[in-house]
């Protein structure tokens, strides 16, 4: 099939970006531009300080993830021209587009937060959200035996809402099969008011954790470390001392959108929340974490979000209107430890429910309740994610809209 | 569901937050606030309720960042004024809905 004389350029090689690069490339001139030489599945992260994965277990090569018709250029994008519709790379290559995709991400920054990046960085503070940071925190979890493990959240948003809560049943679990969970006190420290946001999900996960004897320190709103001191410090005077702090820093855009003017004070690009479509420049998107979309910040949602893009942006050059047709869609695994998971799916207007999924009545999966099928559903994602997500297959009975057929409906 | 604030029938949710930002007065906020605790309100508390009615009739959706940023309160100040849950109170005095700090 011969391709549309258009070009579409997209920054940015992760989840998202490869996602829409596969499915516009037998359509369009396509081009992916990224510096990384190696894509990680992310959500493999959480399991490596628990030694289940090393890295190299979850990565593999970007050129082999991408479509062969779409161009890749491996460099760092230097700065963009909107009122020219080009952008630079670090080597000088001047770009045009017709139109340009924003997948650049976000990343946690410590260097936010006063004191964080102090004394006890990388000793006994550690940041999970890539894959050094996750290594690190497998040896010092190795070596702690007793003790305060706190896990705290600077602010919201952050990637995958949900990685906080998992860690915490996990390392729970952890130390139950060490035989060593009666020494260690551990703590969660958020800045909600409750373990999550949604209403129903939070009083569940309350439970959770109450179960399990963690105690849940709320509307902490981190002031700053003292890592001499071994404390983290609330605004309103709170303190909770720490032997190792497992800390989710501050999000924020990409180092290259928060140059720019389409972006807010975090640096995540503003779009219409249901086509994507910048507020600014028609002929830009963004999709994935570097939006700013009230939903959570994840592979599962970029994945919906891109069948709204790969609509969108034919619809847009072809000088159609745009379909609102992203809804928040959410859809992801909680690991809860003792090999058992809950699922929760929900979006924009209606929050996570108890149900089954993804056929009403059947299941074979649990919504908001732990079962076994839901953590070998989360396991075999890793394949689901290299084999179907990543190549832009449809994944059999996930529908990008969320249904609500299956679910009980609790007012609350 | 319908609430009695201050002598006035306002839709409130569940947890007591209105529901339409333009039923609220001055009265419903003192009331709020005495159920609050955060009473009597000071000139620096009006400020503040003013600033967050005025960015939320813009769209913006807030966060405690974004106070602290405003040039209003720096954040110490803001728990201060509204201890516990400051935006979460704040708002709730304001008339404005639950903070949506989003998943």
């Amino acid at each position: 099939m011969a391709k549309i004389d258009k070009h579409i350029c997209i920054i940015g090689a992760g989840t998202a970006g490869i996602m829409l690069a596969n499915k516009l490339a037998n359509k369009f001139e396509v081009t992916v531009i990224d510096p990384a030489k190696d894509h990680y599945y992310q959500p493999g992260f959480l399991f490596m300080p628990f030694g289940r994965y090393k890295a190299e277990q979850l990565r593999k090569s970007t050129t082999k993830l991408v479509n062969k018709r779409a161009n890749l250029i491996a460099e760092k994008v230097a700065n963009i021209d909107f009122q020219n519709k080009k952008l630079a790379t670090d080597s000088g290559t001047d770009i045009s587009f017709d139109v340009l995709v924003v997948a650049t991400g976000t990343r946690t920054d410590p260097s936010m937060t006063e004191g964080l990046l102090g004394d006890g960085w990388q000793k006994n503070v550690f940041d999970f959200y890539n894959p050094d940071g996750a290594e690190k925190l497998h040896d010092a979890l190795k070596d702690f035996k007793q003790g305060t493990l706190a896990i705290q959240i600077m602010d919201m948003p952050i990637k995958c809402p949900v990685a906080p809560l998992e860690f915490t049943f996990l390392a729970d679990d952890y130390f139950k099969k060490r035989g060593i969970r009666e020494n260690i006190t551990i703590k969660y420290i958020t800045p909600l008011s409750g373990a999550f946001t949604k209403p129903v999900a939070s009083a569940k996960f309350g439970h959770m954790l109450e179960e399990r004897k963690i105690e849940l320190v709320s509307d902490f709103y981190t002031e700053k470390v003292v890592e001499t001191e071994n404390k983290v410090v609330c605004f309103d005077g709170r303190e909770v001392i720490y032997d190792l702090l497992v800390t989710v820093p501050v999000n924020v855009g990409s180092d290259l959108m928060r140059k720019t003017d389409i972006v807010n004070d975090l640096g995540f690009v503003e779009v219409n929340h249901g086509s994507l479509q910048s507020a600014k420049y028609p002929f830009v998107f963004a999709v994935g974490d570097a939006a700013d979309l009230p939903t959570s910040k994840a592979g599962s949602v970029a994945h919906f979000e891109v069948d709204t893009l790969a609509e969108n942006i034919p619809r847009f050059l072809e000088g159609k209107e745009l379909e609102e047709s992203f809804d928040g869609h959410s859809n992801c695994f909680v690991e809860m430890g003792g090999g058992k998971a809950l699922l929760l799916d929900f979006n924009y207007q209606t929050q996570p429910y108890e149900g089954t999924f993804p056929f009403p009545g059947v299941g074979p999966m649990k919504l908001l309740q732990p079962s076994r099928v839901n953590h070998w559903g989360k396991l075999a994602f890793r394949f689901i994610y290299w084999w179907m997500l990543l190549p832009g297959r449809k994944i059999p009975f996930i529908n990008a809209q969320m249904s609500l057929k299956g679910k009980k409906i609790i007012e609350s | 569901m319908q609430k009695n604030i201050a002598g006035t029938e306002v839709e409130v949710d569940a947890e007591g937050y209105l529901t339409d930002m333009n039923q609220w007065s001055g009265d419903i906020a003192n009331a709020i606030a005495e159920e609050l605790h955060i009473s009597p309100l000071s000139e620096k508390h009006w400020a503040v309720i003013n600033w967050l009615r005025e960015q939320t009739a813009n769209g913006v959706e807030l966060n405690i960042r974004k106070v602290g940023a405003s040039g209003v309160v720096d954040i110490k100040e803001f728990y201060q004024l509204f201890p516990g849950g400051p935006l979460k109170n704040a708002s709730k005095i304001a008339g404005l809905h639950k903070p949506t700090s989003c998943l």
